[in-house]
């Protein structure tokens, strides 16, 4: 891969931070845009922005033309069954809450039992916490071992016969932990189990595939992956979609609308309420482009070597502990330094131009499963280089200095 | 000293870095050289709320002066909040809550701190003035 070429296409890595040239090595919180994208934004404004599905003047028809054409392009991204289980979110998070509203009554009553892990996101915990809090469904949590990994020996230790849902993440924000998702599926299809992934981690890194791996539904969220924020995707099987209630009542979602009767839109169109975000699906769409042109196998390879290198670097450092340190891995890192406060790492290396993540990543549970209450975190995309990693780890030497 | 001259010195004091890493290395030393706190006042009452990190003020007043003792788990909040001691403890309650602090722009410390950082900064004021204000009103 031409990665000074790769790093010219985004315009934030040009820039300087405290004087020096920006690391950015916070890829797991929200990734850097490319310019196709930002130019896809700024032409969709600027030439045919207009509201979709309405109206039948030719700017509309544009607009409600390259809106379907991105629902198929993320349909074929992900290898949907067919177009109409893409639903457009704002994202990850907001999908989730979405399965939880429509879900309970429909698939989730009083008594039910939804599987979650330990190293769930905070946007994959707190939804299931409150259905628990109103709906009175209980919480079933799977551990893991010290490399950061679900047991799959037992799936009985999973699974009862109160379990309708698992809602489980295709891999730590965290650990960077990759879940075998397929074997985890299956053990759950064969109990009749509704499954739920959450992939904002994983469609960074993976080649997702909706149908091989069988799961009900998959979300992410398109910001993550070289998009704009505020779009997501709800990825749902068709046969689950046309069954399950609308999330929320408004225009463009309706066939007919009465004072006594409402008849509802076919799926997608059911779920999508309102105005959707044109210009964030389009971008959307812009940034799939991006990463097929640059080739989402040479990707993942690169970001793995950029994984081992550091990991390698950073296991030379003194005192210092790698959480999460699974086999099938993220290019996510997550340590800590014995006698260092992750806050003061990361701000002295913010003095440094390196853009890092202190704290507990939205993973309270978690944290308090590994007994800390925070790590610092860096996670890389496939722009980040070996002499980034170089320049980080000598920087993180003078900073242990400073703080010890 | 008065708290404007203690002010006036601590921005003294940071005239003489040209580097951030020098006054990030002073902020530390004052963080490595403040006395903590007992753990049993680790607290609930004592946490200062909005810090990214766990910081603790404990208040007392002595011959109507109000002095301050702060503790942080992580060293940068720490010698923050020397400084707010070493500016604040001390004095009158009336004269804490009269005084408006210069020195976080002066020195620049502002815009080196995330916003978040910055309100917990804000906040670690807020709780000092609060005390001053209760303790003004108690004498």
């Amino acid at each position: 891969m031409d990665i000074t070429g790769i790093r010219k296409d985004f315009p934030e890595l040009e820039q300087k931070v405290h004087n020096h040239k920006l690391i950015y090595f916070d890829n797991a919180a929200t990734s850097l845009k490319p310019f196709p994208v930002i130019e896809a934004i700024e032409e969709y404004y600027s030439k045919y922005n207009s509201n979709v599905h309405r109206a039948g003047h030719k700017i509309s028809s544009l607009a409600t033309i390259a809106y379907e054409n991105a629902r198929k392009k993320v349909a074929k991204f992900i290898n949907a069954e067919s177009n109409d289980e893409i639903i457009f979110t704002r994202g990850t998070t907001e999908s989730i809450n979405f399965l939880t509203d429509i879900l309970q009554d429909s698939i989730l009553n009083n008594g039910d039992e939804v599987v979650l892990t330990v190293m769930e996101h905070h946007s994959n915990i707190v939804p299931w916490v409150e259905l628990r809090n109103t709906l009175g469904i209980d919480l079933k949590i799977i551990d893991i071992n010290d490399k950061g990994e679900l047991d799959i020996d037992d799936f009985g230790k999973w699974f009862s016969e109160k379990t309708k849902v698992l809602s489980i993440t295709h891999s730590s924000n965290v650990l960077g932990t990759i879940n075998p998702l397929k074997k985890i599926i299956k053990e759950a299809k064969k109990r009749g189990v509704v499954t739920i992934v959450d992939g904002a981690q994983g469609i960074v890194h993976s080649k997702v595939d909706v149908q091989d791996i069988d799961c009900d539904f998959y979300c992410f969220s398109g910001h993550k992956i070289y998009g704009a924020m505020g779009i997501g995707v709800l990825y749902g099987k068709r046969a689950l979609l046309e069954v399950l209630p609308p999330y929320q009542q408004g225009g463009g979602m309706i066939e007919k609308v009465s004072f006594d009767n409402v008849v509802y839109s076919s799926v997608p169109y059911k779920f999508e309420a309102g105005t959707p975000n044109v210009g964030g699906a389009i971008a959307l769409r812009t940034a799939i482009d991006y990463i097929e042109s640059t080739g989402l196998e040479q990707i993942i390879e690169y970001e793995k070597e950029l994984l081992d290198y550091a990991t390698q670097k950073l296991l030379d450092i003194e005192h210092l502990t790698i959480y999460g340190t699974a086999v099938n891995k993220d290019p996510i890192i997550s340590f800590g330094i014995a006698g260092i406060h992750h806050y003061d790492l990361s701000t002295l290396l913010d003095g440094f131009g390196i853009a890092m993540r202190s704290g507990h990543h939205c993973a309270q549970p978690l944290m308090n499963r590994l007994e800390i209450d925070g790590t610092s975190r860096i996670s890389f995309s496939f722009y980040n280089t070996f002499e980034e990693i170089d320049y980080f780890t000598d920087k993180i030497k003078i900073v242990k200095k400073m703080l010890i | 000293m008065s708290i404007k001259d203690i002010e006036l010195n601590l921005i003294e004091d940071f005239e003489l870095f040209d580097d951030w890493m020098d006054k990030y290395n002073y902020i530390i030393g004052m963080g490595k050289e403040l006395d903590g706190i007992e753990e049993d006042e680790k607290i609930q009452d004592n946490l200062v709320s909005g810090c990214t990190s766990q910081v603790w003020l404990v208040p007392q007043l002595i011959d109507d002066r109000l002095y301050f003792k702060a503790d942080s788990d992580a060293l940068i909040p720490k010698g923050i909040a020397a400084m707010l001691v070493k500016l604040y403890s001390g004095n009158p309650p009336q004269e804490i809550l009269d005084h408006k602090p210069e020195f976080i722009k002066k020195i620049g410390l502002e815009q080196h701190l995330s916003p978040n950082r910055a309100n917990g900064l804000a906040s670690m004021i807020n709780k000092m003035k609060s005390y001053a204000e209760y303790y003004s009103k108690i004498k």
